[in-house]
């Protein structure tokens, strides 16, 4: 099956350039391959080079074809750039439309341009739970700057924080007042707030609603966030944009920063492993469990309460493992 | 426990459109119907090269491909995609083509290793059908 590399010849194609090796240890990720951990276990060491810049804002608000152009100005600069570009999964046939490619392509005639499409798989919070492992291969891959698209994101969608050192949020005129900007969520985790479609009206109150949230305060690090205005499609404020990203990864680099995120992190990350295992475990604990439809009758029968039973699947789990 | 919605391993298929015409609509249809049966499909839409449907087929890692075609360049666009899927080691990657495509270029085309080709009258069962076993023949 070619969804099966096998994966320390893997990992080394990894490092030696073969961009089908690469592409097949992502759907090997993706697919949440256990086969796979060797070849992440042995390229984890070469990576922490690349830069994770996340883009994120509602759909149509033209996260795409800024990407596009940050892609052109980055390969201009001598820079390579991974991309890893986010739809969503259908909730009921649970296949996706990935369409990223067709606004991006464009920017990927060269070999120093890597872009991967991935469906969001029923994971919530705006990216899909394999993202930071497969900015990780990308990272391995060589790349110096990693692009990652969310899905068009809603007010609760703040993983990319998660993902990213510095997070873009795309936004265009009209799309509520300043009252907007004030809610929790998305407009929290901005390090860069980007206006685009800046030649349309309405840009300059939508850029000044986002300066005044920037001016009450900083987030946990100190940082302000920038407003930057921008038409990707003209090609205008691109620049601008691209040196609000680097200021932001340049204070990051100060004060321990940089490595204090990197610990929240990888702390998430770490736990994460923990969970999915034992969410696992118990997935096969419970399959395995004959009792359990008799447990559940008594839990129906108001025999005893969801707490006691959750109790004894709980003791069961610890003695098995 | 609850099974997920998604499979462990959907089938990731490009749908692209090669050479220069602009009518889109066929390839959406199907983009959309394989969505619906459950497939990862990676849409790239218009006027692509060759080297662009290779290029995205290798770093999308799709089981499949498939190239809708009405500008009568077929004969052109669609062996060279085939050679060059060959000269890139990705020759395992099955190729399937839709549009309109006189009988005669289609048995030239299956001979040069297209694996399906469809017709205006193609339902869309009889594609996902055949999308489904070229991806995973096996299954």
């Amino acid at each position: 099956m070619s969804r099966a590399p096998r994966l320390p010849v893997a990992a080394r194609a990894v490092v030696a350039h073969d961009r089908r090796a690469l592409a097949r240890l992502i759907s090997a990720v993706e697919d949440r391959d256990p086969s796979v951990v060797p070849a992440l276990r042995a390229l984890y060491a070469r990576t922490g080079h690349a830069r994770v810049i996340g883009v994120t804002g509602p759909l149509g608000v033209g996260k795409s074809t800024l990407i596009n152009r940050l892609i052109e100005l980055l390969r201009r600069r001598g820079l390579t750039v991974g991309v890893v570009a986010i739809d969503p999964s259908s909730p009921f046939s649970g296949g996706s439309v990935l369409g990223d490619r067709i606004r991006i392509e464009r920017a990927l005639g060269d070999d120093g341009v890597f872009l991967r499409s991935m469906a969001s798989r029923g994971h919530a919070g705006g990216v899909a739970a394999a993202t930071r492992e497969v900015c990780r291969l990308l990272d391995a891959f060589g790349m110096d700057i990693i692009l990652v698209e969310t899905v068009g994101s809603g007010q609760v969608d703040v993983e990319i924080r998660d993902v990213a050192s510095t997070s873009i949020v795309v936004l265009v005129p009209h799309l509520g007042d300043e009252v907007q900007t004030l809610k929790a969520g998305l407009f929290e985790i901005a390090e860069v707030f980007c206006v685009n479609k800046s030649d349309l009206p309405g840009a300059e109150t939508a850029a000044r609603d986002l300066s005044d949230l920037a001016a009450l305060g900083t987030d946990r690090d100190g940082w302000r966030p920038t407003v930057v205005s921008v038409s990707a499609q003209a090609g205008a404020g691109l620049e601008t944009l691209w040196a609000a990203v680097e200021a932001h990864e340049t204070y990051l680099d100060g004060d321990g920063r940089r490595a204090r995120g990197e610990r929240r992190r990888l702390a998430q990350e770490v736990v994460g492993l923990v969970r999915e295992r034992v969410g696992r475990e118990l997935g096969r604990s419970v399959d395995r469990d004959r009792d359990l439809g008799a447990l559940l009758d008594r839990v129906a029968a108001r025999a005893i309460d969801p707490y006691s039973a959750a109790d004894r699947l709980y003791r069961e789990l610890r003695r098995s493992g | 426990m609850p099974r997920a919605a998604v499979p462990a391993s959907p089938i990731r298929v490009l749908i692209a459109k090669p050479g220069l015409d602009g009518h889109d609509r066929g390839a959406k249809v199907v983009a959309r119907a394989l969505r619906d049966a459950g497939m990862e499909v990676i849409y790239v839409g218009l006027r692509q090269t060759p080297e662009d449907i290779v290029r995205s087929a290798i770093e999308e890692d799709v089981d499949l491909i498939g190239l809708s075609i009405l500008s009568g360049a077929h004969m052109a666009l669609l062996p060279r995609v085939v050679k060059l899927l060959k000269s890139r080691k990705a020759s395992d990657i099955p190729v399937f083509a839709g549009g309109i495509i006189p009988d005669e270029d289609a048995r030239s085309l299956r001979r040069g290793g297209i694996k399906a080709i469809f017709g205006p009258g193609a339902s869309l069962e009889e594609i996902v059908a055949t999308a489904r076993r070229l991806a995973r023949p096996s299954a």
